[in-house]
């Protein structure tokens, strides 16, 4: 029985999941046995009244009131049921409790952005406390995109112009993945994040650790650091470091190189210009790239922005 | 002479026998012929055959496309296309798949040729604007092909805002071809429905409809009333990306999500407007096959009319995860199950026309059997995403897309098939080769679920749709369901095989191969250019299997004499029903 769960459902990791998962069971089972009852009946009546002759005539039966009603009020008694459990779970699922602890959600192409009570941020990673209810707040900088945890078995539209809200309570510590569930462009399928749940104790360390946020850890080089924040923003979802070709230029062997923009003119990269393209990416357009990045002014700060830059400079 | 009686209502006209003949000299093939008498036509039967070979066309393209799309999901990561080519891939396999064959599949190309047949008229009550609407359904395809050539688009079919109103490319134009096509679908409706109220053959009460023209009629009044939206959301998309009009989107003020009410407002009922003529195919078949009355006729009649109806009122059950308030969510789910009855009715009265039949497991019958099977998995998942609760975890995800393939290939391309295959001998004058027709049948079934079936765990799994790249641990079912997209594609290859070589050296079908006492089948194969050479008369309903055949073949008597004369050996009075022998 586990087996079929595991087979056809994530783990359950919210408190809600399983309400979920009784109903998805409900539905399916009693749509597998209508099938296999229907089914049936077809395959005995193709073999019981198959034909034998040609001049076979056939009785006459146009209608059978009682049938008609029979069959139009039972499925009817069995999906308003469906009806009132999906909306029951839905409420539970859309009720926030009162004590949630609030978490302010970003999403721009194609990064997701946590900010915290403290003024910590984070960026595809989402720390929460375990066995607390954890209120999103999230808007989207671009287009409309989708904040999905299969594990929790719950989704959420995030539109731009709007908040949209989303509650859940992970009993334990652990990892979930986070989709992107609407199309937002040549990234979409690398909008990927990851719910991580701690202790309250640990939570509350971390929290402390990154109050303020954007400032380097001791322990790592500027260029160091770099990659890491290249990691988490998301960067490499568009610039490899490898040289292979994506949506943006590749950053291997870009610092020094000749840059040539789609007006016809050339630069040589440097610091300025490498600066230039994270807060104000349309000032230059790479020829044969399309103008799709967003700004990041105002999300990194001075010292993040020079770390990358850094960073670039080995990618030899 | 005899005014009182005329004035009654039992006035009696004369009927007399036509009995079709098996292989007419003339018929509407070979009375005009060469192209130009094909590109002018206001035939009927000449324009379904054109849309037929134009809507067969944009299948394979469309199905091509779909090849490569799931190609490319045979690994994780990058496969031999380039993510922004594969977006415009599953976006233009949608478009196309939607606007340009499924949408005008059956109503176009099978409803124009069968329907005025069926009603004993000699063609649609417009057949210029019948011919026009033809025209409009190549430009807009032109102007689609145009859009793809010159910049191509990755918003996927639904055109979201304000992807869709920021984004590069020619969404523009692409989304001007859609206008235009709209309009060719609008005009196939108010045909249908004229045709079907005012071009009836004597004593074809709406009691006597064939469920088929009842199938059209509900999907008429749907393209009519839901297209028109459609063209205005469309139109309102391109003065915001060309005059920067603020609608949709919320850097100019705009509310994106406005934009998905809209679009559902008319792809909602969009899905009916493809799957409710597929439910005509099958009422026809299943009585043909099965030599039975069908069971239920008002049931399944007055079903396509409540689903044209409710189908209105359920477009919300694709917003439920958008932000719209909890209330609306409700609402729409509900509705969106009350629809989900009348669907389960026509199955119902269909499995029951079955019983105590004369079954003959032909390749139609089997095509439609196929159809069971998959519109009921389809129709059953259905009602899965119509729980709120459910369609939180399962919205947008590959259980989303298995659902609507199975309600749109497994339902409408295999009631579609069967329609093809039904009225083949009809239209062509040839028969197929029937081994292969089950053949080819078996193969499309066994692997549209190889296909498909996968989808539905990785969707509950959590796999979102328009992916292209995944996370590693879904791999082994996207290699399975690209091997049985590779297996679907060889099924659809074959019925193009065995149909196209029925044309040439195919046996010479007779006039009413299967047997069938709906009106279409007493007429000449091939029809004749203006269908009847005598005005029919119908004394009984299109499934009175129990009558014998010769009271289906009635025209008018051709010298009315004072009411006895020789040819005539019945007689009908005016409102069909009572039916005299001489």
């Amino acid at each position: 029985m586990d087996a079929i769960k595991d087979f056809f459902l994530p783990p359950a990791k919210s408190t809600l999941a399983e309400q979920t998962d009784a109903l998805f069971w409900f539905v399916h089972g009693s749509s597998l046995i209508l099938t296999i009852g229907l089914i049936a009946v077809i395959v005995y009546f193709v073999y019981k009244y198959r034909r034998k002759s040609e001049d076979e005539v056939t009785p006459l039966i146009t209608h059978n009131n009682a049938l008609e009603v029979t069959w139009s009020v039972i499925p009817l008694v069995l999906v308003l049921i469906v009806f009132g459990w999906g909306y029951q779970v839905f409420m539970n699922q859309t009720v926030v409790p009162d004590d949630a602890y609030e978490v302010n959600v970003t999403a721009q192409k194609w990064i997701w952005q946590f900010q915290y009570e403290n003024g910590a941020q984070s960026t595809g990673k989402l720390h929460v406390p375990a066995d607390r209810p954890v209120k999103l707040i999230m808007s989207s900088k671009d287009v409309i995109h989708s904040f999905f945890v299969p594990d929790y078995r719950l989704k959420q539209d995030v539109v731009p112009g709007r908040y949209t809200e989303m509650w859940f309570n992970a009993p334990e510590p652990g990892e979930s993945i986070i989709f992107c569930t609407e199309y937002c462009g040549d990234g979409h399928s690398d909008m990927l994040g990851e719910v991580i749940v701690h202790e309250q104790e640990e939570f509350e360390n971390w929290l402390a650790e990154n109050a303020g946020g954007g400032s380097k850890p001791e322990d790592l080089a500027p260029e160091e650091w770099g990659e890491q924040l290249a990691q988490e923003w998301a960067c490499t979802t568009c610039h490899s470091t490898d040289g292979s070709q994506m949506t943006g230029p590749t950053w291997q062997g870009k610092f020094g190189s000749e840059q040539n923009f789609e007006d016809g003119s050339t630069v040589t990269v440097d610091e300025n210009y490498l600066r230039e393209s994270i807060l104000e990416p349309n000032a230059k357009i790479v020829e044969g790239y399309p103008a799709v990045m967003n700004t990041y002014q105002g999300q990194l700060n001075d010292e993040q922005i020079n770390a990358i830059i850094e960073y670039i400079k080995t990618l030899k | 002479m005899d005014t009182a009686e005329s004035s009654s209502t039992s006035k009696k006209i004369q009927v007399q026998r036509y009995k079709p003949d098996d292989n007419p000299e003339k018929h509407y093939l070979n009375e005009e012929t060469g192209l130009w008498s094909w590109l002018t036509t206001v035939d009927h039967k000449k324009i379904g055959i054109m849309f037929l070979g134009a809507i067969t066309f944009f299948f394979f393209v469309g199905g091509i496309m779909a090849l490569l799309v799931r190609t490319e999901l045979w690994t994780p990561a990058k496969t031999f296309i380039e993510a922004n080519t594969y977006n415009q891939l599953f976006t233009l396999h949608g478009a196309i798949m939607i606007f340009l064959f499924l949408v005008p599949s059956v109503p176009a190309a099978l409803g124009n040729f069968i329907l005025p047949l069926q009603l004993g008229a000699k063609d649609v009550a417009f057949p210029r604007l019948n011919l026009l609407s033809f025209y409009l359904y190549l430009t807009g395809a032109g102007i689609a092909i145009f859009s793809i050539l010159n910049g191509g688009i990755d918003t996927g079919w639904t055109f979201y805002t304000p992807y869709s109103s920021t984004t590069g490319g020619a969404v523009t134009t692409m989304v001007f071809g859609v206008f235009v096509i709209g309009f060719s679908s609008i005009l196939t409706g108010v045909n249908f429905i004229t045709t079907i109220h005012k071009m009836r053959a004597p004593g074809l009460t709406w009691d006597k409809l064939p469920l088929f023209c009842w199938g059209l009629y509900a999907t008429s009044i749907i393209q009519i009333l839901a297209t028109p939206v459609l063209a205005i959301t469309l139109a309102l998309v391109g003065m915001e990306r060309i005059l920067g009009i603020g609608i949709f989107d919320p850097a100019m003020g705009g509310d994106p999500v406005l934009f998905q009410h809209f679009f559902w407002f008319y792809s909602h009922p969009a899905v009916y407007i493809m799957i409710v003529p597929g439910f005509g195919v099958v009422s026809e078949i299943i009585t043909t096959f099965s030599r039975k009355h069908i069971f239920g006729y008002w049931a399944i009649a007055l079903s396509s009319l409540a689903i044209a109806f409710i189908g209105f009122l359920v477009w919300g059950h694709h917003m439920f995860v958008s932000g719209q308030a909890s209330l609306a969510s409700m609402v729409f789910s509900f509705l969106t199950f009350l629809v989900g009855i009348p669907t389960g009715i026509k199955m119902f009265n269909w499995t029951a026309t079955l019983y105590k039949g004369s079954i003959d497991l032909k390749s139609p019958l089997l095509y439609i059997f196929g159809f069971f099977f998959l519109f009921l998995v389809g129709g059953l998942t259905g009602i899965v995403l119509g729980s709120i609760a459910l369609d939180v975890h399962l919205h947008d995800t590959y259980y989303v897309v298995a659902h609507f393939h199975f309600v749109m290939v497994g339902g409408m391309v295999m009631a579609f098939l069967a329609g093809l295959h039904y009225w083949w001998p009809k239209i062509t004058g040839r028969m197929y080769n029937e081994t292969m027709a089950k053949i080819a049948c078996g193969i499309i079934f066994v692997g549209f679920n190889v296909t498909f079936l996968p989808q539905f765990v990785m969707g509950s799994q959590g796999m979102p749709r328009r992916y292209f790249n995944y996370i590693e641990q879904f791999q082994p079912f996207h290699q399975v369901s690209t091997i049985g997209s590779f297996i679907l594609g060889l099924g659809f290859l074959m019925v193009f095989y065995y149909l196209v070589k029925s044309l040439f050296g195919g046996q010479k079908a007779t006039a009413n191969p299967w047997g069938s006492r709906a009106m279409e089948w007493q007429i000449n194969t091939r029809p004749p250019l203006h269908n009847f050479h005598h005005i029919p008369v119908i004394i009984n309903g299109p499934y009175d299997y129990h009558k014998p055949m010769e009271e289906f073949q009635l025209g008018l008597a051709e010298s009315p004499t004072d009411g006895h004369g020789q040819e005539s050996d019945l007689e009908v009075t005016s409102d069909g029903k009572e039916i005299n022998a001489e």
